[in-house]
């Protein structure tokens, strides 16, 4: 029988051998990991990623908020935090004291009737500073290890701007729909031009555009699919699921989403 | 018991590589264990069993041979280079870098200057190092 095989045999494969001339090139180690992920993914109905090119908008709140309404309708909805460095759904979710279960993986604890998986369980409220690779790793194991199971939703927080995260979604998880935040911002809506241009040209769903803080001062985006009220009490609703979804911002989100998911995700529009 | 995950991405990762290679059967597949994540080696290799018996019986006569991969760091600040056993953790740090081994940047510093800015230049997590079958 004729062998063959992949990757380096350890140290004998860089040493030469006699008479056979220069040895074989190693080849890179194999990263068994994102061969796990479609299954792990595979019974969930959609998939929505939350983004905003720019910091400080709301896609936090709103992912988080968004979870907790599709919850309350009765939806099986997931909650996957991937802003390692600002990961804040626990805090707007106020998920303290829980933990992934270990059972053939990661369980995702239920928070508020949504299951919830954060890099923050792991970093016990410290600083996360990842180079880009790092990133990389990191959201590649969450994915490979959390064990989902059945869900009609999963939302995912992702963290500002087009990087080493967002580009890891797009390529593991194809079937992301993505939820534009923006605010009326003339430079929130510079970098939202560009975020569409790309979703366009890489064939990745929009689902709509949500301005948040809307009614501020600024120019509203004629992108926007939809409008959240700059809402005073929001605030103090952090942390406490139940009052979270009586704000206005909850309203006014409740409103918006009802429409955008009734329909499929057509092409993003330049 | 969250080796059962990857156990089960290494099996998943060796059919495709074997439909992909045309190799059958598959004699042999190298896994690299990094002493970073520390998995337990009895747990993994049980699981890498019972997933062959129960949903992957193409590879029933290929062997799993678990490879201890020492874990090595070089500091991005000072160019420091470090093995695992100078570092301090506790035990709750050591099971959230088990979860998430980048965690090591979050508890971790260079023995040298501290900084959480370093390479793990070996031994970070699970690797296939080899597959080995006919063709």
């Amino acid at each position: 029988m004729t062998s063959r095989s992949c990757g380096p045999r350890g140290i004998d494969a860089l040493r030469p051998k006699r008479g056979a001339g220069p040895s074989r090139a190693a080849l890179p180690a194999l990263d068994p990991r994102p061969s796990v992920i479609r299954t792990r993914l595979s019974r969930i109905k959609r998939i929505i990623a939350v983004t905003g090119w720019k910091g400080g908008i709301g896609k936090s709140v709103t992912a988080s908020t968004l979870a907790l309404l599709l919850s309350k309708k009765g939806f099986g909805t997931g909650l996957l935090d991937l802003d390692f460095a600002g990961a804040s759904d626990h805090v707007v979710l106020g998920a303290d004291g829980v933990f992934p279960k270990e059972r053939l993986g990661l369980e995702p604890p239920v928070v508020s009737g949504v299951k919830f998986m954060s890099v923050s369980f792991f970093s016990k409220n410290k600083a996360v500073p990842l180079r880009g690779a790092n990133v990389s790793d990191a959201v590649i194991e969450m994915l490979a290890v959390t064990q989902w199971g059945e869900l009609d939703f999963l939302v995912i927080d992702m963290p500002p701007g087009i990087n080493d995260t967002a580009l890891d979604v797009i390529r593991l998880l194809p079937r992301t729909e993505v939820l534009a935040v923006t605010t009326p911002s003339v430079l929130a809506h510079s970098v939202l031009d560009r975020s569409i241009e790309l979703y366009n040209n890489l064939n990745i769903p929009l689902l709509g555009v949500i301005e948040n803080m809307s009614g501020r001062a600024g120019v509203r985006s004629a992108r926007a699919s939809g409008r959240l009220r700059y809402d005073a009490g929001l605030e103090k609703a952090l942390g406490k699921p139940a009052k979270m979804l009586k704000t206005k911002f909850a309203a006014d989100l409740g409103r918006i989403a009802g429409s955008l998911l009734r329909r499929p995700a057509g092409p993003a529009r330049n | 018991m969250h080796e059962w995950a990857l156990a089960e991405s290494v099996i998943r990762k060796t059919a495709e590589h074997a439909a992909r290679e045309k190799l059958a059967p598959v004699s042999e597949v190298g896994v690299a264990l990094g002493e970073l994540q520390a998995i337990d080696r009895e747990i993994f290799s049980f699981a890498l069993k019972e997933l062959v018996k129960s949903s992957f019986k193409g590879l029933s006569s290929c062997r799993f041979r678990i490879i201890k991969e020492p874990a090595a760091f070089k500091c991005k600040a000072c160019s420091e280079e470090f093995t695992l056993k100078v570092l301090k953790k506790t035990d709750e740090e050591a099971e959230n870098i088990h979860f998430i081994p980048e965690m090591a940047h979050t508890f971790l510093k260079c023995p040298r200057c501290k900084s959480p800015d370093f390479d793990i230049t070996a031994g970070r997590g699970v690797s296939i190092r080899h597959i080995r079958g006919g063709k």
